[in-house]
């Protein structure tokens, strides 16, 4: 008989029962120090059923909503094209203050009625690029995970994006049924299949609110970077990113037109420079090769090598300084001259058959200090920087090249690339004195605590602890010696160590760089700043980077007139200006 | 011989508890279809469940008052009644009141009749009597137009008022017919000419002529019987195909439109659910999602809110197969055959034909009703808008099939005192 199938008792249900989606509340996102970084905020979207909608005063019912007569009457007609029986969003996203007065006296006009929505919302300004931002969904998205469905919204970009899984929670549903016009009769069999929602999990990040807040306000105004890790257990304490913006603007009504906005903002303040930037290392690269060079006994502390200043070949140096110099007093001046030879050395080591041998062993030990490679952590869209292969040279030079073809490698140019994170790992490496976390952003997840386990291995660096003292101790010169590059941003009260570095670039002006951590003894922080188009690493990176330590240590700024010339520096306007 | 004053004693218990069950199961459906969530009380007459109950109550005093008339009343008065009825039909068509496009209702203030429910017992009645005379007989041309024409003036005039469905219903006097010696070739030749019909609406002309001749040239070849009667059979030949060859015809241009497109649905040929075949398919998977038990009394998704149109009326077998599933149908089909057999077994006991005539009258309408009502509502036969006997929602249908029904058992009460 063709009335016994089962395919019947499915229609009946298509029919006849709909499932009413309970929607959980986003997760919560907390600072370090439980200061609340991202929670909901409820809206309201007023619903319209035409069907129900009787004759009404349309005048009063426009001044109530502050709409005019041709926009309610565009809405209407939308929502009886849509369906006269199913509920149309008429008025998106009223904000509880709106919404009072107007469902005071909303009984007055049937078919109209508030549903709430839930909006996130920033108390602090500051983190835009990390934290991410949460839209709709796309056509993609649908196809991707049948968890959600037309409307829904979806972590887009940063943290939001990386933890959509455990912010979103679980949805719950309840199965109702309709009569034929789709009005809502009452649960199915008293409930019994409904489920309730599963709010999302609260984060727990390791960004310190306080000290990234204090690090945008340093870096307004200029193009870069700053990155702050806790060298002991890999956790970012501060990403900054400028220019940026406020991640309220990308929230509710004014979303797309915001992004659209920033979009096309010639600075490109949606690009998350700490990690998507990539920069030559410059400078702060000669303890990559001092260390390699110490490890493989090319070099000892005491070799002396001689620098001709300007008219060094085969490359310069800028810094005007006595010859010879050893090792430690060549990374507090970085003279160039010393980490060419440094290099060669490294390169041509007769421990080698041959150099492009010892090349691959140099580059395997870069390798190793998490150069060229992301971190696959809790980083969305992380970019590998570059450190260049032994085929890619092969290839580029037919084979045939040799330490001084590949010299500026040794001074942290040429084909090297790497991003802000992982220059401040590099500096939480000769922190730790060879090892490193990789730098992540969640300390704890409410409900799963095996999560942040993820991130506790130790990567180690196959290089002795003395040398790396001796880096270290090199680095405090850079701070402490009378001639040392940083040494106008000492502190007597907290020791510093510290790298700066100058980058060519051939789009303009230099980028000045700075790698530093503190207290040298136990360090807390380790950091990377790049200041682009800002000339001397020592003129603008390096402070901004000692300001970040003072901040982060002491609480309080004691260098006062130094905060002020870093706040007020305006590096942007006047760039614009020359492009012209 | 004479048991007269005894009429209790005579009834025949096992059809009047038949009606009994068939009216209550019929009106707890209608409770079930139409009460919804808020059911007040059960006598509520804004309501349908609450109006029918009233109807059932008339009803009731209906049958009373035909089992205390004289028996002979109904055959004397054959006649009368049925030219009162053509009258009624007659005047519906002039003053009438149009409902779902067929003008077929006379209006009383809130209260609405329709005369085409009655006009069925009335014709039964007149057939019986024309029937019953001693000189009738069904083998002679004469008797037989006239018996056609007794069916066919109710039919035309109920035709008219765009009422298919009741119209239809007079074919259900074939059976009668056959029974009173018309000779069965009628049936086998109406029952292959629907099958060609069809055949043709599916296939086409062309390929149900060519599978015609083709399976007469097979006759041929293997049967010398057929080679004997050549030209009869090259007759039936030829008159089939023109037959085939006006169904395209007929199709398109006697049909209206709607009924077109029911028949077209019901072959399969158009999927239309959304238009014509969405009561259909309704009804289908509410029956079809009842299973083998039903989802139980007042518990259908469907049947409480209102997917089904015309649930309570002329579709009430949907209830009955979403609530109460596989066996709750059988249990009406059941009801509904042990009444056939009852009344079958009744009219073959009668002494005077003209009760025995009248009774497979009652049988024959109520057959039809039936088969023809369930058959639509699973999608075996277009959509004709006929009620469920007993079952359906509706004052005049459910006190034409009383009358109807009580008639009979009056004139079985009184079977001994016909001498």
């Amino acid at each position: 008989m063709q009335v016994m199938s089962n395919q019947y008792k499915l229609s009946a249900r298509n029919i006849a029962l709909r499932t009413v989606v309970e929607y959980p509340p986003r997760g919560r996102i907390f600072d370090r120090n439980h200061k609340l970084l991202v929670y909901n905020d409820a809206v309201y979207d007023l619903l319209v059923i035409p069907r129900q909608v009787k004759v009404i005063d349309t005048l009063k019912f426009c001044r109530l909503l502050q709409i005019d007569k041709a926009f309610f009457k565009q809405q209407m007609a939308d929502a009886k094209h849509y369906s006269y029986y199913k509920p149309s969003v008429f008025l998106k996203q009223l904000s509880k203050k709106d919404k009072g007065p107007i469902e005071e006296i909303l009984y007055e006009f049937p078919g109209f009625y508030f549903q709430r929505r839930m909006l996130r919302h920033y108390p602090h300004p500051i983190a835009a690029h990390l934290l991410g931002s949460v839209g709709e969904v796309n056509p993609g998205d649908l196809r991707n995970d049948p968890f959600y469905s037309q409307g829904d919204y979806i972590g887009k970009t940063g943290i939001e994006q990386y933890y959509e899984k455990e912010l979103r929670g679980q949805k719950g549903s309840r199965i109702v049924e309709v009569d034929v016009h789709n009005n809502v009769k009452g649960s199915f069999q008293n409930g019994r299949f409904d489920t309730l929602a599963v709010p999302g999990a609260d984060l727990t990040l390791s960004l310190s609110a306080k000290l990234q807040a204090y690090g945008e306000k340093l870096m307004q105004n200029k193009k870069g970077s700053i990155v702050a890790i806790d060298p002991g257990s890999g956790e970012i304490l501060a990403m900054v990113s400028s220019p940026s913006y406020d991640p309220n603007l990308l929230v509710g009504r004014q979303r797309s037109k915001n992004y659209l906005m920033l979009l096309h903002d010639s600075l490109n303040p949606l690009i998350n420079r700490a990690i998507s930037g990539l920069y030559p290392p410059g400078s702060t690269f000669k303890l990559v090769d001092a260390l390699i060079a110490l490890q493989d006994g090319v070099i000892t502390k005491n070799t002396p090598f001689t620098c001709q200043g300007t008219a060094s070949k085969p490359i310069a140096c800028s810094h005007d300084h006595v010859s010879p110099l050893k090792l430690e007093r060549a990374i507090a001046l970085s003279c160039n001259s010393y980490f060419w030879k440094t290099f060669q050395r490294i390169i041509d080591n007769p421990a080698f058959s041959n150099t492009h041998l010892a090349y691959e062993d140099w580059y395997n030990k870069v390798m190793t200090f998490g150069f060229g490679q992301a971190f696959k952590t809790d980083i969305p869209f992380e970019k590998k920087g570059s450190i260049p292969t032994r085929r890619y040279y092969d290839k580029l030079y037919h084979g045939s090249w040799n330490a001084l073809t590949v010299r500026s490698l040794s001074i942290g140019q040429g084909e090297i690339l790497a991003t802000p994170v992982q220059m401040a790992n590099l500096a939480a490496i000769i922190a730790n004195q060879g090892f490193y976390i990789s730098p992540h952003f969640l300390v704890k997840m409410s409900g799963d605590d095996s999560l942040s386990e993820r991130y506790k291995k130790i990567h180690k660096i196959n290089i002795k602890a003395a040398y790396f003292k001796i880096a270290r101790r090199s680095m405090q010169k850079v701070f402490d010696e009378d001639d040392g590059t940083a040494r106008f941003y000492k502190m007597d009260s907290i020791s510093q160590a510290g790298k700066t570095g100058t980058v060519q670039n051939p789009h303009g002006k230099d980028h000045s760089i700075f790698m530093a951590f503190a207290p040298v003894d136990h360090p807390t922080i380790a950091l990377a700043v790049i200041v682009e188009n800002a000339g001397y690493g020592a003129t603008w990176a390096a402070p901004i980077a000692s300001l970040m330590i003072e901040k982060y240590l002491r609480g309080n700024i004691k260098r006062k007139r130094l905060e002020k010339r870093i706040m007020q520096g305006d590096l942007i306007h006047h760039l614009k200006h020359t492009k012209k | 011989m004479s048991r007269r004053g005894n009429i209790i004693g005579e009834l025949d218990w096992i059809t009047l508890v038949l009606y009994i069950l068939l009216v209550t199961y019929g009106w707890l459906s209608i409770y079930s279809a139409t009460s919804g969530e808020q059911a007040t009380h059960l006598f509520d007459l804004s309501q349908r469940y609450g109006k029918q109950l009233l109807w059932i109550g008339m009803a009731l005093v209906l049958a009373f008052a035909i089992l205390i008339i004289d028996a002979k009343f109904f055959s004397t008065f054959a006649f009368a009644f049925y030219f009162l009825m053509l009258i009624v039909l007659v005047g519906v068509l002039l003053f009438g009141k149009t409902v779902a496009g067929s003008k077929s209702w006379f209006q009383m203030g809130s209260f609405a009749l329709q005369p085409a429910e009655f006009a069925k017992f009335a014709t039964a009645l007149a057939l019986a009597k024309y029937l019953s005379r001693l000189n009738v007989d069904l083998r002679l041309l004469k008797n037989k137009l006239a018996a056609i024409v007794i069916l066919a003036v109710p039919a035309v005039l109920i035709l008219l008022q765009n009422d298919t469905g009741s119209a239809l219903v007079y074919f259900a006097f074939v059976l009668v017919l056959f029974r009173e010696g018309l000779s069965g070739l009628i049936i086998v030749v109406g029952v292959l000419m629907t099958a060609l019909f069809i055949t043709t609406v599916i296939w086409g002309e062309i390929y149900v002529s060519a599978a015609i001749i083709l399976i007469t040239a097979f006759g041929f070849l293997l049967n010398r019987k057929l080679r004997k009667n050549l030209m009869s059979v090259l007759g039936i030949l030829i008159l089939s195909v023109v037959f085939v060859s006006t169904v395209h015809y007929a199709f398109e241009n006697i049909l209206e439109p709607h009924q077109r497109v029911r028949i077209q649905v019901m072959l399969g040929l158009k999927k239309d659910i959304h238009g014509a075949g969405y009561n259909v398919n309704q009804a289908k998977i509410a029956i079809g999602s009842g299973g083998l038990n039903g989802k139980g009394y007042r518990e259908g998704m469907l049947t409480r809110n209102h997917f089904v149109p015309e649930q309570s009326t002329d579709f009430i077998f949907c209830t009955v197969g979403e609530e109460r599933g596989f066996i709750g149908s059988s249990v009406l089909i059941l009801l509904f055959l042990a009444l056939f057999i009852r009344i079958i077994l009744l009219a073959e006991r009668q002494r005077s034909p003209f009760s025995r005539i009248y009774g497979y009258g009652v049988a024959s309408i109520l057959f039809f009703h039936f088969t023809v009502n369930i058959a639509m509502t699973i999608g075996l036969a277009p959509v004709v808008g006929i009620p469920l006997p007993f079952f359906s929602y509706g004052g005049s249908s459910l006190w034409a099939f009383t009358v109807l029904l009580f008639i009979f058992i009056k004139q079985d009460a009184n079977r001994l005192n016909v001498l």
